[in-house]
């Protein structure tokens, strides 16, 4: 009942599609995903079916015109079906709002509906080897030949790497840091274009992760985004809304695994009577639905302020992120702990989100670099 | 089914009740269920005939489904989500009452009388009542003919004649109807659709009209009286017993069933 409190009716519609969506089509398969290490691009293709392919982008091509609250409202009931693949639907959601807003209406019309449908699956490239929360050293150039730009460098831990059809590059047009970025689209299958091994990682194990590996990728000038010199702006517009994103998955995985543990104590008995009567299970329970709680109000407050433009966005977008990611977490892992041995098996699903939401912590900006950005805008008086 | 077109009016009728998936308690009173902060849906077999009667639609079989439903205002929410589905416009018979089957069928047949389909389509039974008997009763009070527990629907001679196979214990049964009439969906009649995030915003414009059971002239008040509501009893732990005598010897004695 609380994660639909201060829902407009038409959320709360949403939140019940997507609700239904995640308890009949991701939740049954995600152990299996992640066991198997499974992408199940036709779900993907399903969801986008749905409409929860480009839930922010203009409904001129095939987006659905909604705000980052609506999207957050969403991605949470999402998630709690399954956190890893609902993070990379949020990716593809980050990728499709970066043409819609800053492409030009022959790219939008060339790519948007085949992105929104998902017919085309994206990555998102621009942590490197040697650039991560130092983002703006990155080190991907792009040198102009003729009318193209030939790119070279590599690209690390991206999600969708090796199986995704466009590849959102930032790389460097101009001079060094920020403002000598540019953003380019570009497309599977270009020769020069190749990719590393597929990541064996802790979590998000129904999403491929690989290098992207770019040697001399020959790209059209129409696939440039935006403008030269704009990439490094793009990429902050879209953080904002990804950082909302993966603190809502957060959400929706803790919301997961809590009412499983809430629903394992009334059950397991010890000492003679269930282990929810013990005072220390029940003000656990309480902590976890708390700081849930807490975080879900942050995450949908700096939805807002997003959708509102309000100067204070930014901050409240990171403060909501690395609450949100954190707390969350914990959550997850105090109801592994509510589940003993049983909590560690893999049979429970408890273990699976505890790892997938480990990396939430660290991806779309890490929690030490959100708290440089809070603290910047509590130094520019946006706070 | 069905070779060529029809023009069918179908009316379908649907129910707000507890989540399938939802943990439910006994008031503490024995009154009934608690339902204040429990997720409310739409039943499962309404949802099975709410995409039967978009499907006859989208086969040109149906020109319009109209969704109907009964009860307290947030009936509302089910009827959007029926027009989400596909339903082009809804009818919300406005009450507190607590409505019986019969009640049910009564305000149903001054609806039907109103807006005259071909075919109204319902769930075999609520997942909270589990009555099995409005569509039933509706039937008889309009005396038209029934197919009941669908689990096929064909349409024949351009919407004269439906062909329905019926689910019943001896297996399946196929019944021939002629039109207006009533029939009662199981669960292998369809899958339901999903509702699209477009869809749910365009239910917001198609017509949703309220009534009372007054408007249509029909006494809602109760026949039956709940004299208590218990939870079944804790499931207890079974016994591994060491022969069919010792079985036979616990199910005389302890169990007093033989």
């Amino acid at each position: 009942a609380l994660a639909q409190a201060g829902l407009s009716e038409t959320q709360a519609e949403f939140r019940a599609a997507a609700e239904d969506f995640a308890r009949g089509e991701l939740a049954p398969h995600a152990a299996r995903w992640d066991a198997d290490k499974v992408f199940p691009t036709d779900v993907l293709r399903h969801a986008a079916e749905l409409g929860f392919g480009g839930i922010y982008c203009g409904e001129d091509y095939g987006g659905i015109g909604l705000g980052r609250k609506d999207a957050a409202v969403i991605f949470e009931a999402l998630a709690w079906g399954d956190v890893g693949l609902t993070a990379y639907l949020t990716i593809h959601n980050m990728n499709c709002a970066v043409v819609d807003r800053f492409g030009s209406e022959e790219q939008k019309q060339e790519w948007l509906p085949r992105l929104t449908s998902m017919e085309l699956l994206t990555s998102y490239c621009l942590t490197e080897p040697g650039s991560g929360s130092d983002a703006a050293s990155l080190s991907t150039v792009a040198k102009r030949d003729g009318s193209d730009w030939v790119l070279s460098g590599e690209k690390a831990f991206i999600s969708g790497g090796g199986v995704a059809d466009v590849y959102v590059v930032m790389a460097r047009t101009g001079g060094p840091g920020p403002k000598g970025i540019s953003c380019f689209l570009v497309e599977k299958g270009s020769p020069g274009l190749s990719f590393g091994k597929q990541e064996r990682k802790m979590g998000w194990n129904c999403q491929p992760t690989a290098a992207v590996v770019l040697d001399g990728v020959r790209v059209p000038e129409k696939n440039l985004v935006g403008g030269e010199g704009n990439g490094f702006s793009i990429a902050m517009a879209g953080l904002d809304g990804g950082r909302i994103n993966i603190a809502t998955c957060s959400v929706g995985g803790a919301q997961f695994a809590l009412d499983t543990a809430f629903e394992y104590v009334q059950s397991r008995k010890q000492f003679g009577k269930a282990i929810a009567n013990f005072q220390n299970t029940q003000f656990k329970l309480a902590d976890m639905q708390t700081g849930l709680q807490a975080s879900r109000v942050m995450v949908h407050a700096a939805a807002e302020a997003i959708d509102a433009k309000l100067p204070s966005a930014t901050a409240q977008a990171a403060m909501a992120k690395r609450f949100a990611t954190d707390t969350c977490s914990d959550v997850a892992n105090a109801a592994l702990q509510l589940h003993g041995g049983y909590g560690y098996l893999q049979e429970y699903p408890v273990e699976r989100v505890v790892r997938d939401l480990r990396v939430h912590s660290i991806l779309e900006g890490t929690n030490e670099v959100m708290r440089l950005i809070v603290n910047r805008e509590m130094t520019r008086g946006n706070v | 089914g069905g070779v060529g077109g029809a023009a069918m009016r179908v009316l379908v009728a649907v129910k707000r009740v507890v989540d399938y998936a939802a943990k439910i308690r006994v008031r503490p009173d024995g009154s009934g269920v608690d339902t204040a902060s429990v997720k409310m849906s739409m039943n499962p077999f309404c949802e099975i005939a709410v995409e039967e009667a978009v499907r006859l639609k989208e086969k040109k079989l149906a020109t319009e489904v109209v969704a109907v439903s009964m009860g307290p205002k947030q009936c509302q929410e089910t009827l959007r989500t029926a027009m989400a589905m596909g339903a082009d416009r809804g009818l919300h018979v406005q009450t507190e009452a607590d409505l019986e089957p019969l009640a049910l069928a009564k305000l149903l047949r001054a609806i039907v009388a109103r807006q005259e389909p071909d075919l109204v389509l319902m769930g075999k039974q609520s997942i909270d009542g589990d009555n099995n008997q409005t569509g039933q009763m509706l039937a008889g009070l309009l005396g038209w003919p029934q197919g009941t527990f669908a689990s096929q629907l064909d349409v024949q001679d351009g919407g004269q004649r439906l062909e329905v196979v019926r689910e019943v214990d001896g297996g399946l049964e196929t019944v021939g109807l002629r039109t207006p009439a009533v029939v009662t969906t199981d669960l292998r009649l369809n899958e339901p659709r999903y509702s699209t995030l477009p869809n749910i915003m365009k239910a917001k414009k198609k017509p949703l009209e309220s009534l009372s059971p007054e408007d249509l002239g029909v006494d809602v008040s109760p026949k039956l009286s709940v004299l208590s509501v218990e939870a079944p009893p804790k499931r207890e732990g079974g016994r591994i017993l060491g022969s069919v005598e010792e079985l036979v010897d616990k199910l005389k004695g302890e169990a007093g069933v033989l």
